[in-house]
């Protein structure tokens, strides 16, 4: 086992991080399988409605007679979905920038980070919120407005660790070489740049979640009869507070997860970011 | 003969850290007398300041004294609680002299607040200030009022050791400990500095322990002095005793080294053995011309070899 | 004071920038304002009519000129909501929002850095290791789900708090002067208003903290142990300053540099936090006009609120540097 490894496993709240990532990445796979009512899904059942949990329904029923307990394991696949698109599309746009920005010295650096700071002085929920308005409300709007949001952040880590590598010896001595700039950038400098990168999405993954079943919340992403996490609490409301489960196992849900793949990001850093490990 | 006001015996301390346990100092014993200056000799990473934090009883974390006794006044400081030496001997009737001035002082409080402060915890009541601006005078700062109002990266580096000087000597302590006061500081001003402290401690009376690796500053401050090696005292004497006569092997060896009397350029063979892997016996054995067979077998322990004059040494052993 | 101007004019790029985003982002919207405006069976003529009356027909840099022009004047037009200027609006809500963050801001600070201090004094020790997994917890914790799990269990079950609002129906909000209830009817000695303002904000206030109390913790003990492997601890240490004192004013306050930092980024998640709070705690400030202007697509209000957040924003981060100078004396030189 890789030392770096080991030391992850030692650390209890980074372990604990990992696990809970591990059975969120398994229900969003096996969901399907794993659900004691997969129908439910969408199917509906008036007859046991808000039923208050038992052996046969864990987490009891919703308005619409729907096992919690099957949709809160259906939902992790929609949670991690949205979560895994909106953070690889906004890698796939700010690091590339970042890198450019980095590297160069010239006015379209300075462009790119200018913009990359009103994009991050802006109040990213507030701006989702209205992007996925005017783009309608629907869950694939809500997603572009997620990743406009948040590929700046990815963009100032990149942008920030190409400049101090960009005067590196190892640099000064690739262009001695003849390296070409692409080369030298996604070669060199991008591999090196990696670690960041990868705390940065995995705290980003948990991030966008509670991004998105807040705007899930406010009716401008999931819709019904998905198996949202966001969405079973806003339509829990109206019941509450005889029905007390149907907003409590979904909040809890998104609170696992999310906590999960915050452990794991700060147990990440820890390793992977030694200038960091002090601040701890 | 009165008391000495510091009387350390057979002093051994280890740091107990993640690697191992840390032997730094293996036997530590020496006399200083009120009114004197001591100048503690030895190489950097060789247990100075890990000794000066043992008396001050602020060993960093890990730190445990195995054995031994520090005896100030006739008063065990091992002894001592940490609220007791906090409440009445650190700041209060021991004054230290710190290496940096610069990182000594908090950046963000007024030089003021901060000299105060230690009066405020120690000093008998009174106007602090006027006697604080009263010392300030005296460690020859200019614009002692105004000095007060700034902050510390506003001074020189000799002006800030002047504060310093000035915040060890607020309670009239019995003792004074400097680590390296002059190191951080340009010759000149280290000249002036270690002027000052001379006037100071013959118009106190204070006693001054004064650690350094700087012989010459030794000959030309000291009364007595201490070399210390790898953690073992090898060395202690009347300055000019042990410069004119050095008995131990180390010291003639960083005798040898100080640029003002070798011919040429000399250096001791071999380096300080590591704080996890110190050699059993005597510790400078490895690196000593001379050592002999039962060397690693020896129990340190200082020999009179003259009058106030002892060398830890097994050269000695037979003639004592 | 010239250090304050200063970092005045720093901002005014960062909000012309803002202007432009904001401007594009209307123009760039699929939707056709002028269609939009002109309603479902506008005819092409009325259409075009339209659009030249609101210059849609002019090149992009005039309009952007107007649009700048109209910002200046805190013209955003007329709410398709309340049907009154979006600037009424926003001034009339902006105290209830101020009062709300602000007593969050003040809680998480009150809160967050004694227990960051706390932590790092029991370095590995059991109160360190549960903050830290307290605040990881508080940062993931949704805001909409806490604050209902706030309703539900204080205010539903309990009856201890009110469930909704910012006054009882009835009682007289005290006129002016500043519009924070909580302050004003201290002024006017209003006692039963001051009470019955307090009890209606803990919940909101406490569920917006929540995040914040977290992040503030988590920087102040880092800072902690920072500051306290510093030679100057040693120092203090060495000179027999009392340990209590030592860390609750000396190092305290070369700790916090971290932290006050944090303020103004955390300040943004304040506001976000506030569009989901107001919503669910029915709290007459902008955050729930904001959502009122989703759920109704109202642009102009929409975009008046991301204009007025970045002024906001820049105002906190300049108070936020204007702090750290007064913490720190060598910060102040340097420019």
């Amino acid at each position: 086992m890789p030392p770096a490894i080991r030391r992850l496993l030692r650390d209890i709240p980074t372990s604990v991080g990992l696990l809970i990532v591990l059975v969120v990445v398994a229900l969003a796979i096996a969901g399907p399988w794993l659900a004691p009512y997969p129908g439910d899904a969408s199917a509906s059942h008036l007859i046991r409605r808000l039923k208050p949990p038992s052996a046969d329904f864990p987490f009891g029923t919703d308005n619409l007679g729907r096992d919690i307990f099957s949709r809160v394991i259906l939902g992790a696949r929609g949670a991690l979905e949205v979560s895994l698109l909106v953070v690889g599309a906004s890698m796939a746009i700010g690091v590339p920038l970042g890198l450019v920005a980095g590297y160069g010295t010239g006015w379209v650096s300075e462009a790119i980070m200018r913009v990359t700071d009103v994009f991050l002085a802006l109040p990213q929920l507030v701006l989702a919120l209205a992007l996925a308005q005017m783009l309608g409300p629907s869950l694939e709007s809500a997603m572009i407005a997620l990743v406009v949001t948040y590929w700046p952040f990815f963009t100032r880590i990149v942008f920030s660790e190409t400049g101090q590598l960009r005067t590196a010896l190892f640099v000064d001595a690739l262009q001695g070489l003849g390296a070409s700039r692409t080369r030298i950038l996604l070669l060199h400098i991008l591999p090196n740049t990696a670690s960041p990168i990868i705390v940065r999405a995995t705290i980003g993954l948990g991030f966008t979640i509670l991004v998105a079943a807040t705007l899930g919340f406010l009716g401008m992403g999931a819709t019904p009869p998905d198996p949202d996490w966001g969405l079973a609490v806003a339509q829990s409301r109206t019941y509450l507070p005889a029905a007390w489960w149907f907003a409590t196992f979904p909040g809890l849900a998104i609170l696992f997860t999310v906590l999960g793949f915050n452990l794991l990001g700060d147990g990440l850093r820890d390793i992977l970011d030694p200038r960091l490990r002090r601040s701890r | 003969m009165s008391a000495p006001i510091l009387d350390v015996s057979g002093l051994r301390v280890s740091i107990h850290g993640e690697a191992g346990v840390a032997r730094i100092l293996h036997h530590i014993a020496l006399r200083l007398e009120r009114g004197r200056i001591m100048g503690l000799v030895g190489e950097s990473g060789c247990g100075k300041s890990t000794f000066i934090r043992t008396i001050l009883g602020v060993l960093a974390k890990g730190g445990r004294v195995e054995s031994g006794r520090i005896a100030f006044d006739g008063i065990d400081l091992l002894a001592m609680s940490d609220r007791a030496m906090n409440s009445q001997i650190r700041g209060r009737r021991i004054g230290f002299i710190p290496q940096d001035p610069l990182l000594a002082l908090n950046p963000l409080f007024r030089v003021g607040t901060q000299l105060l402060e230690i009066m405020r915890n120690h000093a008998a009541p009174g106007d602090h200030r006027a006697r604080l601006l009263d010392l300030l005078r005296r460690v020859q700062l200019p614009d002692p009022e105004g000095a007060l109002r700034r902050y510390p990266h506003q001074f020189s580096g000799g002006q800030r050791q002047r504060l310093l000087i000035a915040a060890a000597l607020t309670c009239a302590p019995a003792l004074i400990v400097a680590d390296e006061p002059t190191t951080a500081l340009d010759v000149t001003t280290q000249q002036q500095i270690l002027i000052l402290l001379k006037e100071l401690v013959a118009e106190t009376g204070t006693a001054l322990l004064f650690v350094t690796h700087d012989l010459g500053v030794v000959a030309q401050t000291c009364d007595e002095m201490a070399v210390i090696y790898a953690g073992q005292m090898v060395e202690t004497g009347p300055t000019r005793d042990v410069l004119a006569n050095p008995r131990h092997p180390y010291t003639r060896a960083l005798l040898a080294c100080h640029p003002d009397r070798s011919t040429g350029f000399a250096s001791i063979p071999g380096t300080v053995p590591p704080a996890l892997h110190m050699p059993p016996g005597c510790r400078f054995a490895p690196r000593c011309p001379i050592a002999q067979s039962a060397c690693p077998a020896r129990k340190p322990h200082l020999l009179t070899v003259g009058p106030d004059h002892t060398a830890d040494c097994i050269l000695y052993e037979t003639a004592a | 004071m010239s250090f304050i101007l200063r970092r005045a004019l720093l901002a005014i790029p960062s909000l012309f920038g803002l202007l432009v985003v904001t401007f594009l982002m209307i123009h760039v919207s699929p939707a056709d304002p002028a269609t939009t405006l002109a309603g479902d069976n506008a005819t092409a003529e009325q259409i075009a009519r339209i659009r030249h009356q609101y210059g849609l027909d002019q090149p992009l840099a005039v309009q952007f000129v107007r649009y700048v022009a109209d910002v200046a004047q805190l013209d955003f037009g007329d709410s398709q909501y309340s049907s009154r200027p979006v600037a009424t609006d926003l001034l009339g809500r902006l105290p209830a929002t101020l009062e709300l963050t602000l007593v969050a801001l003040i809680l998480a600070t009150a809160l967050g850095i004694p227990i960051g201090v706390v932590a790092a004094m029991h370095h590995n020790r059991w109160p360190d290791i549960t903050l830290r997994l307290l605040s990881v917890a508080g940062v993931a914790v949704a805001t909409f789900w806490l604050a209902i799990m706030l309703q539900m269990f204080f205010s539903m079950r309990l009856g201890w708090l009110p469930l909704r609002g910012r006054l009882t129906d009835g009682l007289a909000a005290p006129a002016g002067p500043t519009g924070l209830l909580l302050v004003d009817s201290l002024l006017h000695g209003d006692l039963t208003v001051f009470t019955d303002a307090f009890a209606h904000i803990v919940l909101p206030a406490a569920t917006l903290a929540l995040g914040g109390i977290a992040t503030i913790a988590r920087f102040t003990r880092a800072g902690v142990l920072d500051t306290m492997s510093r030679d100057f601890v040693q120092y203090a240490r060495a000179t027999g300053t009392p340990r209590q004192r030592l860390i609750w004013i000396y190092v305290l306050r070369n700790s916090v540099l971290a932290a006050v930092s944090q303020i103004g980024l955390l300040f943004g998640g304040l506001i976000a936090g506030s569009v989901v709070v107001e919503s669910i705690f029915d709290w007459p400030g902008i955050g729930n006009y904001t959502v009122q202007a989703i759920l109704t697509a109202d642009s102009k209000v929409l975009l008046a609120v991301t204009l007025l957040i970045g002024v906001i924003y820049a105002v906190v981060n300049i108070l936020t540097d204007l702090a750290q100078a007064a913490i720190d004396p060598r910060l102040r030189e340097r420019r």
